[in-house]
This record gives structure tokens, C-alpha cells and sequence, in this order.
């Protein structure tokens, strides 16, 4: 029963804020004493099984290629597929971003739209631009709103787009965990069933921006929703 | 045969270029550590097998030292935005083409490498495939825009130190994994879960699993901190052993119910907090209430996929 103190600090050391690093190291250790183990042999045990999963941080390897791309204007094009959907509804404007952003993270491109990347110079902008357009004035409250839902639905695309590139950090982690309980699987294998989910958090997600738009027809008395 | 030693091979040379590279930018107050971790890294990339067990856990040991005592800083900025903007214009769109190389090769070589099976070691065919990729597409990178043959490793420099220690983050996860099921966690776990679950309930199980997931993702703020835990104490034991679960599918819809968790809780500061302050929003938690409409329905659709497609 003692074992289950590393999932105590695991999980408390995570709520707390303290350095991940050491927490995890910190689990580690408390888990091998508890189960009877000698510091060292704890130690040999997650060195050698470190060792074993390196390639989970194989991953790096395509910043290079990222690094040198972003510094020819990569971002800068992006934001320019981004600003070509400009005159289309808040709904469907923030629908195609969310297309775009599930797209580019789909093929290992997770860094070249963001929160300080796109969202704010550009996605909150236009969509509220569009907004404006919509229900006239804008209030304080709905400006609000609009900006909270650019910067949500980047979150949402990034999510649930980025598992179908198969060498991110968490397929490649799913992978190194299962080969420590004897479980040999293809980084491929794991990532095509990302894409159900992606389908469906496209779904829901544009059934509600869907609802945003036509809320927003409705006039300034009709924004409040419960989520 | 290529291995996927080669692959580390290609690691440990980029890891130890960081490192160089990374010595010579007096932008960064914390040049020496930074380096030194990095460079820590590419002994293990080029070295682990030579180390032996308790080496690796003593270069693991300096790697935590390094970052968690703030060793870890970042040198110079990216390139200007106007010069970017310029170089943008003119690039146009064979970015994006030179970015779809590694995809296109990565997929490509993971069903072609297991076709030679004298050359490529077929397990490993994708990780071998993506290092190939990046290499092709550095090339061309550099021939087509016209880049010096260091830029790539100065920019992936840049963006290594952008992402600092969180970059051995997954690894340590899936090691702590290993120590987990050395000391039998995910026995004890599962006894006390299948006490909680009734009996023979595969939904339950499902259940169980996929929001132990978005509750712990919300508790610690991280899926991946949760998804060993989860997988330790659920998903191994219950959803696979004891009811023959497909793992690729238990897990990696797994992974995304916890997705789902990091949606909905202001412990992932960098999703849900940092935006709403970029955006300049009075109300902090904007971002997470537009987020939960989204995320509450798709955990459901989440349980359900598993449920339906990891058990035939």
C-alpha cells in the first residue's frame, strides 16, 4: 500500500507548482523505498529505463528545421492565410482558424500559430472586427467573449490536432510507457487514433460557434450563455 | 541495418551543436548550465548504452541538478520581424512545402523501410523515417532559401532554449513509469479499483478511466503527468490485461480525455491563464469558461470511442 506514496507526491508536487523535474525524480524515489528498494538500485532502475526511452525526446530533432522556416517568415504566411479569411462571420471565420490550426499541428507544425503567435496580433482582431459587424455595437461583456473564444478555440485546434503528427511529445510518451510494461507499439499505430477525436472536437466545437453567430444576430441582449 | 541508433546518432550531434553554439551566445546569462545540459543530453544520446544503469541515472541526476536549481536560460531573439516579413514575401509559399517534407517522409518511409528489412530496422521504421525527413528537408531548407548551412542549428538553438528542461519532461515520465511497475503500483492500484468498479463492468472500467484522466490532468495541470498514473492504475491492469483492450487505442484516446481535463483547469497557466492576460481579459478564467462547452462534451465522446472501438 506504501507504493502508493509516489502517486501522492507525484500528484502533490504537480498541485503545488514545485520543479517538475524534481518532483517526478522525487516520486521516483519515494516509490522505490517504499517498496523496499535501496537508493541505488532506484537509481540504476530509472537511469536504465531513461536510457531505454530516449527516444521520446527524439522529438527535438525537427526544431532545425522549424528554427530556420520561422526565420524565413513562416509565421508571417501563416498570418496571411489567417487574414485572407477576413469577411467571413465570427462562427466561421474562428471555425476555419480552428481548421487551420488542427491542420498545421497535424503536420508537426504545433509552433507556428499560437497565443502570441496569431491569436493575439491577428484571430482576436478579426474576429472581433467581425463580431463588430454583426451585432453593431459591441459592448465591454461581449468584446470579452469573442476574445475568450479566439483564444479557446486555438487551444481546442492545437489539442486535438497535434497527436496526429506521430512524433510529439505525447504519442512518443505513450509509446515509451507501454515498452517499460512490455508493450511494443508504432508511433504511427498510436496517432491515427487521434483522429476520431479531432473529427469530433471539430464538430462540437463548430456546432458552438454556430450558436455564437446566431446569438450574435439576435442583438446585445442575447449573449449570455451557460458555459 | 539503420537502427534506431543511428537516429540517436543524429540527436546527439544536434544536442551537442546546441550546446556548442549555445556557448558562444553571451546573450544568455545562464550560458554555461544551459549548455551543459544540453551537451548532458547528447552524451546520453550518443553514450547511454555505455554508461550503464546506474551512469544514466547519475547523468539523469545532473540533468534535474541543472534545471531545477535554474540553470536553464535563453540567449539571443529571433530574427526581426521586418526582415522576416521581407524574406516572407519572397519565399512565398515554399515554406510550407519544405515544412510537409517530414510528414510526407515520415509516412512515406514507415510502410516503404519495412519493405527492406536488411536495411531498416522495421520496428523503428518511423522514428528512422522522421530523422531522415528532418535531414532532407534541412537540406533543402538550405539550398532552396538560400540559408547558411549553420542556421538551422542556430535557430533550432533558439527554440530549444525557448523550451528549455520541459524538454525531457515526456521522457522522465515514461522512466518514472518503469519505477512504477517495478515496485508493483500498478497492482495495488488496480485491487483497489476493482473494488470501486463493479464487478465485471467494462463501461465503469472505461469510465473510470477516461475521467480519471481529465480529473487528474486538472488536478496537476498536465496530461502527461497524469496519463502514468492513469495508465499504472487503470488502464494496464483493467482495460488491457483484464479485458483485452487494444493499448494503442485505451491510450491514445486516453491521452486525449486528458486533453480535455487541461481545457477546463486554470493549472495549465500557459493554455488558459497566459492568453487571457495577453488579451487583456478583466475576467482570467475567460478563456477556460469558453473552453468547458467544448470540452465536457467531448470527454463523453472520448469514453464512448474507447469504449466502442478498443474493445471488438
Amino acid at each position: 500500500m506504501w507504493v502508493l506514496l509516489g502517486i501522492v507526491v507525484i500528484v502533490a508536487g504537480f498541485l503545488l507548482r514545485f520543479h517538475p523535474l524534481l518532483v517526478i525524480l522525487a516520486s521516483a524515489i519515494v516509490t522505490g523505498i517504499a517498496a523496499g528498494l535501496d537508493p541505488l538500485t532506484i537509481l540504476a532502475a530509472f537511469g536504465k529505463a531513461f536510457n531505454e526511452a530516449r527516444y521520446v525526446s527524439i522529438i527535438w530533432i525537427v526544431l532545425p528545421v522549424v528554427g530556420l522556416l520561422e526565420a524565413y517568415g513562416l509565421q508571417e504566411r501563416a498570418r496571411g492565410l489567417i487574414a485572407r479569411m477576413r469577411g467571413a462571420t465570427v462562427g466561421q471565420f474562428l471555425a476555419g482558424y480552428m481548421l487551420l490550426r488542427q491542420g498545421l499541428a497535424a503536420v508537426g507544425l504545433t509552433s507556428v500559430a499560437g497565443h502570441a503567435q496569431t491569436v493575439r496580433p491577428l484571430v482576436a482582431p478579426i474576429a472581433e472586427a467581425a463580431a463588430e459587424a454583426q451585432a453593431g455595437d459591441l459592448d465591454d461583456d461581449r468584446r470579452e467573449e469573442v476574445k475568450a473564444w479566439a483564444a479557446a478555440t486555438d487551444n481546442i485546434g492545437l489539442f486535438f490536432g497535434e497527436d496526429i503528427f506521430l512524433a510529439i511529445g505525447s504519442i512518443l510518451l505513450i509509446k515509451g510507457l507501454l515498452e517499460q510494461y512490455g508493450i511494443s507499439l508504432e508511433p504511427l499505430h498510436l496517432s491515427v487514433w487521434a483522429i476520431p477525436t479531432a473529427i469530433a472536437a471539430f464538430l462540437i466545437h463548430g456546432f458552438r460557434l454556430w450558436r455564437l453567430d446566431r446569438r450574435l444576430k439576435r442583438g446585445p441582449a442575447a449573449t449570455e450563455e451557460a458555459a | 541495418m539503420i537502427t534506431l541508433h543511428w537516429v540517436y546518432a543524429v540527436a546527439g550531434a544536434m544536442f551537442a551543436a546546441f550546446a556548442l553554439l549555445g556557448l558562444a551566445d553571451r546573450a544568455n546569462p545562464r550560458r554555461w548550465t544551459t549548455a551543459a545540459f544540453w551537451a548532458l543530453l547528447a552524451l546520453s544520446m550518443w553514450g547511454g548504452d555505455w554508461l550503464g544503469d546506474l551512469g544514466n541515472g547519475v547523468l539523469l541526476l545532473g540533468l534535474v541538478a541543472l534545471a531545477g536549481l535554474g540553470g536553464m536560460g535563453r540567449g539571443q531573439g529571433p530574427v526581426p520581424d521586418a526582415v522576416r516579413r521581407d524574406r516572407s514575401a519572397r519565399m512565398g509559399n515554399r515554406l510550407f512545402v519544405i515544412a510537409l517534407i517530414i510528414p510526407a517522409t515520415a509516412l512515406v518511409g514507415t510502410f516503404a523501410f519495412k519493405q527492406a528489412p536488411a536495411w531498416f530496422d522495421g520496428k523503428q521504421a518511423t522514428l528512422i523515417a522522421l530523422a531522415l525527413g528532418v535531414l532532407i528537408a534541412s537540406l533543402v531548407g538550405c539550398l532552396w532559401l538560400r540559408a547558411g548551412p549553420t542556421e538551422p542549428l542556430q535557430q533550432g538553438r533558439r527554440l530549444m532554449d525557448s523550451v528549455g528542461w520541459a524538454a525531457i519532461l515526456p521522457q522522465m515520465l515514461a522512466s518514472l513509469g518503469a519505477v512504477f511497475a517495478l515496485a508493483g503500483v500498478g497492482d495495488v492500484v488496480g485491487q483497489i479499483v476493482s473494488m470501486a468498479i463493479p464487478q465485471g463492468s467494462l463501461l465503469g472500467a472505461v469510465i473510470a478511466y477516461g475521467l480519471g484522466m481529465a480529473l487528474f490532468t486538472m488536478v496537476m495541470g498536465n496530461a502527461f503527468a497524469a496519463f502514468p498514473v492513469m495508465t499504472a492504475a487503470i488502464g494496464l491492469p483493467l482495460l488491457i490485461r483484464t479485458y483485452g483492450g487494444d493499448p494503442a487505442i485505451v491510450c491514445a484516446i486516453g491521452m486525449l480525455a486528458g486533453f480535455c481535463g487541461t481545457l477546463m483547469t486554470p493549472m495549465a497557466a500557459n493554455f488558459n491563464l497566459v492568453p487571457a492576460a495577453l488579451l487583456d481579459l478583466k475576467d482570467k478564467h475567460g478563456v477556460i469558461k469558453r473552453q468547458v462547452g467544448t470540452a465536457v462534451p467531448l470527454l463523453i465522446v472520448n469514453i464512448f470511442l474507447i469504449y466502442w472501438l478498443a474493445f471488438p
